[in-house]
């Protein structure tokens, strides 16, 4: 785009547009679009989710009672205050406050990186208890009659987990980018577009988690 | 007729020449290609690419058909032959056919029939170019390597636990480009949503357009079912998952509603395109309005509907249970009522119009054929007695390539030809494009016919070896093959010849309606001088042609 001119002055209007509402509007439209081939994407993890919980539920309710549902409940409002912050971004790209957009995109990286971490922190006391059936290592189950679904459960555990968690890293690396940019002094009025996108991004990765932490946490625990 | 004005009218041929100006000739460095983002030019890196893959994949196939000659293995060993048909099948659909019409023609097509200066991304759209290259790299490693044996459709657990070969790196190949139909599926919905001409509204736009629109939802809501299908298998392989393997738990049966998620609407992705270009040729060379156009434009989105609910008649003697495969078979049928809408159109607008059999209408009236021959065969396989009697046998090959190879190849050698003047702004030799498209009409019904015939009798698909009584059949299969290679052949060559020495072409040689045609021949980079603004209905063609008479008499 700004390879031909040397006088060039950066415009926020692309040669392809007409006007500027024209291009914000295709920038919505293919953003939700691709969200929508997320959700498919998703989709058939939570289908062979469902029909293996429906498949063998005891199963899958003892497998979910050793996962640990402090932690879970920390990482979702760690998870949910990003949304908060990215949301809040949005609005300061928007009205040119460049030194709120920074701060808070960096305490979207700061609380993101915390949700990273706390999973990871997870992860690792399930390793510690043998419950992590993956590459050949031991699944230390005491009870045999569930033994299967419950090996089952935790492989769909850490797909599903761990396809969230790689969506959380790549956020993380847009938001650093995009943190890069506000310092430089972009991202600002009409250049606000790819905060808006990369926000929504960031609150679509929220939701499938608001979906996956009463499927694989709550549903059928014991208070 | 004052608005007239801006309708195409025939140049005569002595006054024709290229334009000064045009995308072809605004850089000849590589860079200028590799990082172009016009449209067009990325509509012919596709071209190129995937011209290469149509012909590694008719490599494998022709050795697929040697073999098949004699009833005995004589050519290559079984595991070898497996290989040879799971190259065939993977390059073929996922990089010629899903790619082909969508990323060639409709890169070139859709924001010229739009009046439009470029899609909505164009650096998404040359990223989409790329993600292509890079998972066609992934699959041709993993075939030089030492190929695949599972077929294209990968079934668990043998993709997931007991194949010795290549499929993470095939896998992963076709994961990556899944993203690339995505994004080009994606660009399309919002150019077409968001970068129409004023007064380019809804029904006036061109069938093309519609066909594109629909196939393009099924490539951005199918194909990440695939995608995760296929993580799955790749992570039970690499760290021992138990998800689709009986042996852990898991269920096979649960592998193929994924992969036929994705999977048989694919073949509207391959079919949908060919039906505009074919709604697109038989107005432009009979002279009259699609008859119907409105419904030719809705059975797209009916067919792009049905197509999701339809995968478990792949399912009918997997063990699924007979009350789903009740059901599926009955909502199978229901895909004929939208296809029949399109045929029915299609004739009725070839009944009575002044018919000239140039080679895109060859093309186009092939498919009609083809395409009929193979969508009657799929109600027989829609209906669940009578395909338990034929699953899995060459009568389903021979079904699927009357639409796949009959249907999508027709349609996209047409739309080549069809719009070829406008992409380099040649003409090539009619007489020869003639001839070919003969000839592979013929070397198609020969290959594939017998086909029916050997699946009604039995022989099961992707064996190696078979019964002396099949053999007659195989040859003649094997001999249409031959026709039909050499078929191909032709337009390879004398398209490329045409490049140096054919005929210049006018901006309209087909005196065609639809704003493509007019721009100049080829079209500038930025597609048009000055935005178009359209007044007229799609398919004026009885007002075209008065106005030329109207001319000849001034």
């Amino acid at each position: 785009m700004t390879i031909d001119s040397h006088t060039h002055v950066e415009s926020p209007l692309a040669h392809q547009f007409d006007d500027l509402e024209q291009q914000r509007a295709a920038a919505d439209l293919g953003m939700w679009l691709f969200l929508a081939t997320e959700l498919m994407f998703f989709a058939g993890l939570f289908l062979t989710y469902f029909l293996y919980r429906l498949n063998d539920e005891a199963a899958f309710a003892a497998a979910s009672h050793h996962l640990d549902v402090v932690w879970g409940t920390v990482n979702t409002a760690v998870l949910l205050t990003s949304s908060l912050t990215v949301a809040i971004s949005v609005h300061a790209a928007q009205s040119r406050d460049q030194r709120k957009l920074t701060q808070l995109l960096a305490a979207t990286i700061g609380l993101g990186t915390l949700f990273v971490a706390i999973k990871g922190w997870e992860y690792h006391g399930k390793y510690q208890h043998g419950l992590m059936p993956l590459m050949g290592l031991p699944f230390r189950w005491d009870v045999d009659s569930t033994r299967p679904g419950a090996e089952l459960f935790y492989d769909l555990y850490y797909v599903m987990t761990g396809v969230h968690l790689l969506h959380m890293v790549i956020g993380l690396g847009l938001m650093l980018v995009l943190l890069v940019k506000a310092m430089r002094g972009g991202l600002l009025g009409d250049f606000a577009t790819p905060v808006r996108m990369i926000g929504l991004y960031w609150h679509f990765v929220d939701v499938i988690w608001v979906f996956l932490f009463p499927l694989l946490y709550l549903i059928g625990a014991h208070p | 007729m004052t608005a007239a004005l801006d309708r195409p009218t025939s140049v005569s041929p002595e006054s024709v020449s290229l334009p000064k100006r045009h995308y072809l000739n605004s850089g000849y460095t590589v860079r200028s290609w590799l990082f172009t983002t016009d449209h067009k030019r990325i509509a012919l890196l596709y071209l190129v690419s995937i011209t290469a893959f149509f012909v590694l994949g008719g490599i494998a196939a022709t050795l697929v058909r040697l073999d098949l000659m004699t009833p005995q293995a004589d050519l290559v060993r079984s595991e070898t032959y497996n290989k040879l048909f799971t190259a065939h099948g993977v390059i073929m659909i996922f990089f010629f056919l899903v790619p082909s019409i969508p990323a060639v023609m409709g890169n070139f097509l859709v924001p010229l029939m739009l009046g439009a200066r470029d899609l909505a991304f164009p650096r998404l759209n040359l990223l989409s170019w790329y993600v292509y290259m890079v998972g066609g790299v992934f699959t041709l490693y993993a075939l030089l390597a030492g190929g695949v044996d599972t077929g294209w459709t990968f079934y668990a657990p043998y993709s997931s636990t007991y194949s010795n070969t290549y499929v993470m790196a095939t896998a992963v190949g076709i994961f990556i480009t899944g993203f690339s139909s995505i994004l080009t599926g994606l660009n399309f919905i919002v150019t077409i949503h968001k970068m129409r001409a004023p007064g380019q509204v809804w029904f006036r736009l061109p069938l093309f357009i519609w066909s594109i629109y629909a196939t393009s939802i099924i490539m951005v809501l199918g194909t990440p079912v695939l995608a995760i299908t296929l993580v799955l298998v790749g992570l039970e392989r690499l760290l021992g998952l138990g998800i689709f393997d009986p042996r852990l738990g898991g269920d096979p049966i649960l592998f193929q509603h994924l992969f036929w998620f994705y999977s048989h609407p694919a073949v509207y992705i391959m079919i949908l395109p060919s039906m505009g270009v074919v709604s697109e040729i038989i107005p432009c060379f009979c002279r009259k309005r699609p008859f119907g156009y409105e419904f030719i434009g809705f059975s797209s989105f009916a067919i792009a509907a049905f197509s999701f609910l339809v995968w478990g008649h792949h399912l009918f003697v997997s063990g699924q249970s007979i009350y789903a495969g009740l059901v599926f078979s009955m909502l199978s049928y229901l895909v004929a009522i939208p296809s029949a809408v399109k045929v029915f159109n299609w004739t009725a607008t070839l009944h009575k119009g002044s018919i000239s059999f140039d080679t895109p209408m060859l093309y186009a009236l092939g498919f009609v054929g083809l395409f009929t021959m193979g969508g009657l065969t799929g109600l027989f396989v829609a209906a669940l007695a009578v395909d338990v009697h034929v699953h899995d046998t060459y009568f389903i090959v021979a079904h699927f390539h009357y639409i796949m190879v009959g249907g999508a190849v027709m349609g996209y050698l047409g739309a080549i030809h069809f719009w070829w003047p406008k992409m380099t702004g040649r003409l090539y030799p009619e007489g020869w494009a003639r001839l070919s498209a003969i000839l592979i009409f013929v070397g198609f019904n020969l290959t594939f016919f017998p086909q029916y015939i050997l699946g009604y009798l039995g022989m099961p698909r992707r064996y190696h070896i078979y019964p002396p009584e099949f053999q007659v059949l195989n040859v003649m299969s094997s001999a249409g093959a031959s026709i039909l290679g050499v078929g191909y052949l032709f337009p390879l060559t004398y398209l490329i010849w045409s490049l140096f020495y054919g005929k210049v072409a006018s901006a309209n040689p087909w005196r065609a309606a639809g704003l493509e045609w007019q721009t100049p021949s080829p079209p500038p980079t930025e597609n048009f001088a000055r935005t178009p603004v359209v007044r007229h209905e799609a398919y004026d063609y009885p007002a075209i042609d008065n106005q030329q008479v109207e001319e000849g008499l001034r």
